[in-house]
């Protein structure tokens, strides 16, 4: 499995991207934000960081970056995409996925562990774990608040793409196990082709017991084994 | 052409958590000023565009708002264009 990882001014996530991809046994190769060409790639993943500062709104510049257009290209041809954190605001910033990314309702910077409760496991990035299974795994940021209009959380419930939640350790996803204010406790989502998803906490984190989790493996394996026997 | 000074307010959409807002308004309160309500917190452009008009100069503005300045999920934007503030000679 050949990942393309991109990195962008301010990305701060992409060395752990890269050694969670070799953990897992794929060959993950570097692309810089000004490229723009992704290669023969099977998976592009975008990384954690604060690119460009955040200026003006996190995420927002980046996807003025060269690449972008190749990702976007990828991304329509059915190529698999995992946006983290940053990630996940670029390709929500670029209308790879639907909503948008707002201040934290405390308005904190938060960086803490947090727990997910995996809301669908028939998708290419969940496929390994179990319907209700509860994930500890990181999150780092300022700016992880879900937004989308009622319409769009109703679509995206009806059709499977909230894939996970925040929730307490009983699996109840609760007001108080929802770090940022993200409607309907939503943490991860997937594009309506089932190829695209966006998260904000930390999996590439979460994949070595000295780490202090390693649920975050179970979405590389699961993505690596699919792409192994060829089902994408 | 002439050059224009567009000024871009971008505000977050009405109804939409401000948390931003709030805070400054709970320190505003905590300031005595209990008759603020409603505090929200947006962001302000200036721009030196040319453009052949001052609506040439607004739809440029607009599609900048739209495609970049600002986020169409959760927020709004006003432009004013300013006078001409000078003729730019083509080379």
């Amino acid at each position: 499995m050949k990942v393309a990882i991109v990195t962008f001014p301010g990305s701060n996530c992409d060395y752990d991207l890269y050694k969670c991809v070799q953990l897992v046994g794929g060959q993950p190769e570097f692309r810089w934000h000004r490229d723009v060409d992704l290669g023969e790639v099977d998976v592009v993943m975008l990384p954690g960081g604060f690119s460009y500062g955040d200026y003006l709104r996190a995420g927002a510049i980046a996807t003025m970056s060269p690449i972008m257009d190749a990702v976007k290209e990828f991304a329509k041809s059915g190529g698999p995409v995992l946006g983290i954190c940053n990630g996940f605001q670029m390709l929500c910033e670029s209308g790879l996925l639907p909503g948008a990314l707002l201040r934290n309702r405390s308005l904190l910077f938060s960086s803490r562990d947090v727990l997910l409760r995996v809301e669908n496991t028939a998708s290419i990035f969940t496929q390994e774990y179990e319907s209700g299974q509860i994930l500890r795994m990181p999150i780092a940021h300022a700016e992880g608040n879900y937004h989308a209009d009622d319409e769009t959380l109703d679509c995206l419930e009806g059709e499977g793409r909230v894939l996970f939640r925040y929730a307490n350790a009983e699996g109840k996803a609760v007001d108080g196990a929802n770090p940022n204010g993200s409607a309907r406790s939503i943490a991860g989502i997937l594009n309506e082709s089932g190829n695209v998803m966006g998260m904000m906490p930390h999996p590439e984190r979460a994949v070595e017991s000295i780490l202090g989790s390693v649920d975050g493996l179970g979405l590389f394996d699961g993505l690596l084994a699919q792409l192994s026997v060829g089902t994408l | 052409m002439s050059r224009f000074r567009l000024e871009i307010r971008v505000v977050p959409r009405p109804g939409l958590l401000d948390p931003e807002g709030k805070a400054i308004q709970s320190a505003l309160h905590s300031l005595d000023y209990e008759q603020v309500h409603e505090v929200s917190v947006g962001k302000l452009l200036y721009l030196n565009v040319e453009a052949a008009s001052s609506e040439h100069a607004r739809e440029g503005a607009e599609a900048m708002c739209k495609r970049l300045l600002a986020n169409p999920v959760t927020e709004d934007f006003e432009i004013d264009v300013g006078e001409a503030v000078e003729q730019t000679v083509p080379a």
